[in-house]
């Protein structure tokens, strides 16, 4: 069996799971985003009256918090209340941040745990060998009601690292690279895991970008095998108690595929899909509007020193709105204690509060017809930032500092080999 | 629920994502009938003044790719949709829609062989698609196991209901 198998069949009290089995699995975590009230009315409209494990469940105010209408206000009121009926305690009010990398700071994302959360992006847990996967509304009041929800063991590609990756140039990159190769549905049902040798020197905020990015080729649940990094990162957040599955090596994959980061160059996923994937070169030169630099995906505080590096004794574009948004309350307190937030808005960078911001075309710097935004984000949907008229370039965190800088897409390599004036 | 129905053909390409199902911007509502307003929002701006109720959607690979709103399954089911047959789904929405009661089948090359306006029939528990339009025949993956289970209870709201009452 494979690890993810391994923890499916340990939640589902089961000896053995296979491949394409249906099993109902115990939730160890399950997390509600303030964009999904249809979750208590799923879970009111089956007869649900008490949340079956209140201690397992945490409520994230993330998509649209602080409330910018009064429909998302009365939105947070119901689910304050809906918590406090419920005794859900885990309550992650305005400024918390996003529900990923919340989990993260609070060392409960962690190997073996099986995590749901109304939200696509789940997979980004597997950085911590967890079963991690997004699910809507009405599967959530399955959970709340029961405390389990039922899954089909997926098949489980596996993607090889190797090389290394050059200066200015990130795991998004790479992930960008693999995605434009594969296509965005290549992975549609099924679990994805990266090994090799090249993952060894990626961080934890590294390995979140790269599993994160996993759903936009469809995957259920992405996954790296725990090692020192994986057990250093939860130590340091107080955390000693885990159980960690390993793949029996006898597993056979439904794919393999080998990625060398030797050479790869900054890239770019071009308008209007995530595997339109260029050089970032060929599209030097194009003007933007807005550099976002933020969300689950590049919103960490690796993502905003990156930043600092680039913005550091420099201003951003006259002609270019620079919003700045950290994932998370924790983010945005160590990136400040490193002095990083000073840097960059001296720079002239816009500070939003932490949370998903414009990624998801709610508030907080939408576009309109025909602005160009580059972004740390992961999706670039026709509308997903506002207008559909509006065009998003998926990027690195470097490469959208470097727009911001210049006004327009430029490679931001150069700031990172040292000793190289620019 | 009726597990064969025949309707019209409302065609759309390859990855079409939930942002263009359901803008992002229209999630904070709740009601049904408000969702249902902007079906297709981004990728058809004309889809809801041209969609019948009973009408059939079919689309080529991961049909409702994306975020995790259940808005665009709701909005789908809410203007009337009868069943989608798409290449493949993203999983979550295929998840949504099941869950909702909303008849999701998988029919490889389906794209190619179905014109918009053209006739079905479809029977979701044997897979058969027939184009009365053009008289082809195509064969879906027929819908088995549990999510047929949910489908026939009209969605998983019924079946945890159901539960809940056995058990008391
Ligand atoms: S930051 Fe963007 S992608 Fe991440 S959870 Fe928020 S809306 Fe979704």
């Amino acid at each position: 069996m494979h690890a993810i198998e391994k923890i499916m069949a340990r939640a589902a009290g089961e000896k053995e799971v296979t491949t394409g089995q249906i099993v109902n699995c115990r939730i160890d975590i399950a997390g509600i985003n303030d964009l999904y009230l249809q979750t208590v009315r799923s879970f009111e409209e089956m007869g649900g009256i008490k949340v079956a494990a209140p201690d397992r469940v945490i409520v994230f105010f993330d998509h649209y918090a602080p409330a910018s209408t009064i429909i998302q206000a009365e939105n947070h009121k119901h689910f304050r209340t809906f918590c406090s009926q419920q005794g859900i305690e885990q309550l992650c009010d305005v400024n918390c941040g996003v529900c990923h990398q919340v989990l993260a700071d609070r060392g409960m994302s962690g190997p073996g745990k099986i995590m749901v959360v109304t939200d696509s992006h789940t997979t980004t847990h597997g950085a911590f060998g967890a079963f991690g996967t997004g699910v809507g509304a009405t599967d959530m009041g399955v959970i709340l009601s029961t405390g389990s929800l039922w899954f089909r063991v997926p098949e489980i590609i596996r993607i090889n690292l190797e090389g290394e990756l050059g200066p200015g140039v990130s795991a998004k990159d790479l992930i960008l690279h693999i995605i434009g190769k594969l296509g965005a549905d290549h992975a549609v049902y099924k679990a994805v895991e990266f090994c090799g040798p090249l993952l060894k020197r990626l961080s934890i905020s590294e390995r979140m970008a790269l599993c994160n990015m996993t759903t936009e080729m469809g995957a259920k649940t992405s996954y790296i095998q725990p090692d020192d990094i994986t057990f250093d990162f939860l130590r340091e957040k107080g955390v000693e108690k885990f159980e960690t599955f390993f793949t029996d090596p006898d597993f056979s994959y439904a794919g393999e595929y080998n990625f060398n980061a030797t050479g790869l160059t900054p890239r770019v996923a071009a308008p209007h899909s995530v595997d339109n994937v260029f050089p970032l070169e060929d599209y030097a030169g194009t003007r933007i509007d807005q550099a976002y630099l933020g969300t689950c995906t590049g919103g960490r505080v690796e993502d905003i020193a990156s930043a600092a590096k680039v913005l550091g004794g420099r201003k951003v574009h006259p002609e270019v709105r620079f919003l700045v948004v950290p994932a998370s309350k924790d983010v945005l307190l160590e990136a400040m204690a490193m002095g990083h937030i000073q840097t960059l808005v001296q720079a002239g960078a816009t500070l939003v509060s932490p949370g998903c911001a414009a990624c998801l075309g709610t508030h907080q710097g939408m576009l309109t017809d025909s602005e160009v935004c580059i972004t740390s984000a992961n999706r670039n949907f026709p509308g997903r930032m506002g207008d559909t008229g509006a065009k998003i370039f998926l990027s690195s965190p470097a490469s959208v500092a470097a727009a911001a800088v210049a006004g327009e897409i430029v490679d931001p390599s150069p700031y990172f080999v040292t000793g190289r004036p620019l | 629920m009726e597990t064969q129905f025949i309707g019209r053909a409302f065609t759309f390409g390859k990855n079409i994502d939930t942002d263009q199902i359901y803008p992002g911007r229209f999630v904070e509502l709740t009601r049904e009938k408000d969702i249902a307003r902007h079906a297709m929002e981004g990728a058809d701006p004309e889809f809801v003044k041209q969609f019948k109720a009973g009408d059939i959607i079919v689309a080529s690979t991961n049909f409702g790719c994306g975020s995790s709103r259940e808005h665009a399954a709701i909005t789908l089911k809410a203007v009337g949709t009868a069943c989608i047959i798409a290449e493949s789904f993203g999983r979550i929405f295929y998840r949504n829609a099941v869950n909702l009661g909303l008849p999701v089948l998988v029919c490889p090359g389906v794209s190619q062989h179905i014109d918009k306006g053209d006739e079905l029939s479809v029977n979701i528990e044997t897979g058969l698609i027939k184009d009365l339009t053009t008289g082809k025949d195509l064969h879906a993956q027929p819908l088995t196991g549990y999510p047929l289970k949910i489908l026939s209870a009209g969605g998983i709201k019924t079946l945890i209901r159901e539960k809940r009452t056995q058990r008391h």
